[in-house]
């Protein structure tokens, strides 16, 4: 089910802006990989590479490979449509079609495809994806009011469920707890640890406690210099990370020095 | 004064409570300030109801603003100078158009009659008739130039919006768009009769014709207004539907689409209600006609406004049928531009994103 995802000499722009350079990473299936680092460094950039979301900005452009399993996302031959149903995403504003009820919502990965699916299969998958995301209790009386109707914290779970509904083979989760309390905090870090037993996650954060909690692999990025491209600095297993960094920088960052 | 006043010396004493005019006081003062004025200016004699209104106007502002920084401080005055300037040129924005509803509605009602609704002006002269050949002409030639126009302009809006990438293709047809939506419409009226007349032989007068004509005005009205609305929908959605591994064309269609519907269509309802109202580009397209024709593809067709118009100027005798049926189709017309408004309206709300 899950897929590896490599990058090799990555270079990411937007028009004449450089906005990343040279990323070289691994992420492995099956594990949960956070990234940290100040704000502006590219870290929304990066994850948005990986799904062939970063071109759908006007201008904006990608050198260098991105392999899943081995195979070049940035392909001519690849199709970015088929890419983006095997590398979902959730964003850092929740954003619900606003056309859309609740249960349409969950259900419009499957549904704006066209697919073929039963009312019965339907209601299920609806539950199980609401469930996943700790929002069946609240919603589950309401299912066809507007998605839009509900507030800040309910929306980022029903754009959890949207996302994981579509059963992708990975979840890239852009600071998914940003607008979140404590308990849908909590629900969806142990949300990722289940996801974790069947599909690759990556998930930013600027919680240094929820990439501590969640993640077995922390990437760190930085920039070097204002107005500089940002890059990749350090990137291990979180224990590690954490507690005895190779990086000055990274240090620096983790126990609050800057950024 | 005394009782329902509170003065600035006993406001200060509690910096959260202000000073207050009773609610009465705004019409209470434009009723003392008009009685200034009508007795100042009818002392000098030059008493009329628009030199009454505007001095009156003049004072009450004048008295309100001293009122209330004397009771309520300045910025409450101030507040209420800027509110009473917005309402009044609100009022004087109204009173051209609502004195033109009213005028032809008292005009119009005279004939506006079921007669009027059932016959043509053939073979008629003076009293009785109707124009139920120009409603059906209305009718046709606007439905026919809509159904053309409206798939054009969505497309083409669409196009620019979604998939033109600021391209240079994009950025030229925006530009002949813009262009075009200032053409005046006689020469789309010309441009639509020569066509006609090189395909169809010289002098052809058909309701296919006017349409054209129309369609010609109506396109790029319909591009700039969908063109608009698409540019609204945040690109947040457009990447949640793409990071579900939906296909563009089906995230245009069922994510971009339904959530501008609303605007698009109030968009495509002005159009229908610029066009509606040609009379110059009907003229020497679709020509003019006494009988009911309901062919588009043969024949002269006569529409609302070139019936109103040919009415007016050159009326028979007696002449007050001919007025009166001119104002009937004045009103004719208002009616079918407001009941498209009402339809244009509910079909909106239908499809308006709902929070509730
Ligand atoms: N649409 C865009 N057009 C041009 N430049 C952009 C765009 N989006 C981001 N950038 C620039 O790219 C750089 C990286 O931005 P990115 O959003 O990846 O940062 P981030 O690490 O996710 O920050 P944050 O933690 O605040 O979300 C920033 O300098 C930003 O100004
Ligand atoms: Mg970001």
């Amino acid at each position: 089910m899950s897929k590896r995802i490599e990058t090799k000499n990555l270079d990411i722009y937007y028009g004449k802006f450089h906005a990343v350079q040279n990323v070289n990473m691994t992420i492995e299936p099956r594990s949960v990989t956070a990234f940290i680092g100040s704000s502006g460094c590219g870290k929304s950039t990066v994850l948005r590479a990986l799904n062939r979301m970063h071109e759908v900005i006007n201008g904006a452009y990608v050198k260098g490979e991105v392999l899943l399993d081995g195979v070049n996302l940035y392909d001519k031959k690849v199709d970015p449509v088929r890419v983006r149903r095997q590398v979902g995403m959730v964003f850092q504003k929740p954003n619900p079609f606003p056309t859309m009820s609740i249960k349409e919502n969950v259900l419009a990965g499957v549904r704006l495809n066209n697919a073929r699916i039963s009312g019965k299969q339907a209601d299920e998958l609806v539950e199980s994806s609401l469930k996943g995301a700790n929002l069946w209790n609240e919603v589950k009386d309401r299912l066809d009011n507007p998605g839009s109707g509900l507030s800040g914290g309910q929306q980022q779970r029903l754009v959890i469920a949207r996302a994981i509904a579509v059963s992708p083979e990975v979840i890239l989760m852009d600071e998914p707890c940003s607008a979140l309390d404590p308990i849908s905090t909590l629900a969806v870090e142990d949300l990722i640890q289940v996801l974790r037993d069947k599909y690759t996650v990556v998930i930013v954060t600027h919680n240094m406690q929820q990439a501590a909690r969640v993640s077995d692999v922390t990437a760190f990025f930085n920039l070097e210099a204002q107005g500089k491209p940002g890059q990749l600095i350090e990137m291990g297993p979180t224990d590690k990370i954490f507690s005895n960094p190779e990086e000055k920088s990274t240090e620096d960052y983790i126990t609050g020095r800057f950024g | 004064m005394s009782t329902a006043v509170t003065t600035p010396q006993e406001a200060s004493a509690n910096s959260l409570i202000a000073g207050q005019l009773p609610k009465y006081t705004p019409w209470a003062t434009l009723l003392v300030s008009l009685g200034i004025a009508a007795g100042l200016l009818n002392s000098v004699g030059h008493f009329s109801i628009t030199a009454v209104a505007l001095s009156g106007i003049a004072l009450f502002l004048v008295g309100m603003f001293a009122l209330s920084s004397a009771v309520e401080g300045i910025r409450k005055a101030k507040d209420r100078l800027a509110r009473q300037m917005v309402s009044l040129f609100f009022l004087v924005a109204l009173i051209p158009l609502i004195s033109l509803i009213a005028g032809v509605a008292v005009r119009g009602s005279e004939r506006l009659d079921g007669k009027f609704f059932s016959y043509s002006m053939r073979n008629i002269v003076g009293e009785g008739g109707g124009a139920i050949h120009a409603v059906y002409g209305t009718l046709i030639i606007t439905g026919i130039a809509t159904l053309v126009s409206v798939p054009i302009g969505m497309l083409s809006a669409i196009f620019l919006v979604e998939y033109g990438r600021n391209g240079r293709l994009a950025r030229s047809i925006t530009f002949f768009v813009d262009v075009m939506t200032g053409i005046p419409s006689i020469v789309a009226g010309l441009f639509a009769y020569t066509v006609f007349s090189i395909l169809f032989g010289p002098g052809t007068k058909t309701g296919l014709a006017g349409a054209a004509a129309l369609s010609v005005l109506m396109i790029p009205t319909v591009v700039r207004s969908t063109e608009e609305m698409l540019r609204l929908v945040s690109n947040d959605l457009r990447e949640s539907a793409y990071a579900l591994g939906v296909p563009k064309w089906r995230t245009v269609l069922k994510v971009v689409l339904p959530t501008s519907i609303a605007g698009i269509i109030t968009g495509m309802i002005l159009a229908i209600a610029r066009v509606i109202g040609e009379t110059a580009p009907l003229l020497v397209t679709a020509g003019l006609t006494s009988s009911l024709n309901t062919n588009p593809i043969n024949g002269p067709m006569t529409t609302l406004p070139v019936f109103v118009y040919y009415s007016y100027v050159t009326p028979g005798i007696p002449q007050e049928p001919y007025y009166a049926r001119a104002w009937a189709g004045a009103l004719t017309l208002i009616l079918i531009v407001m009941g498209l408004n009402l339809i244009g309206r509910l079909v909106a709300w239908r499809f308006a994103p709902k929070s509730r």
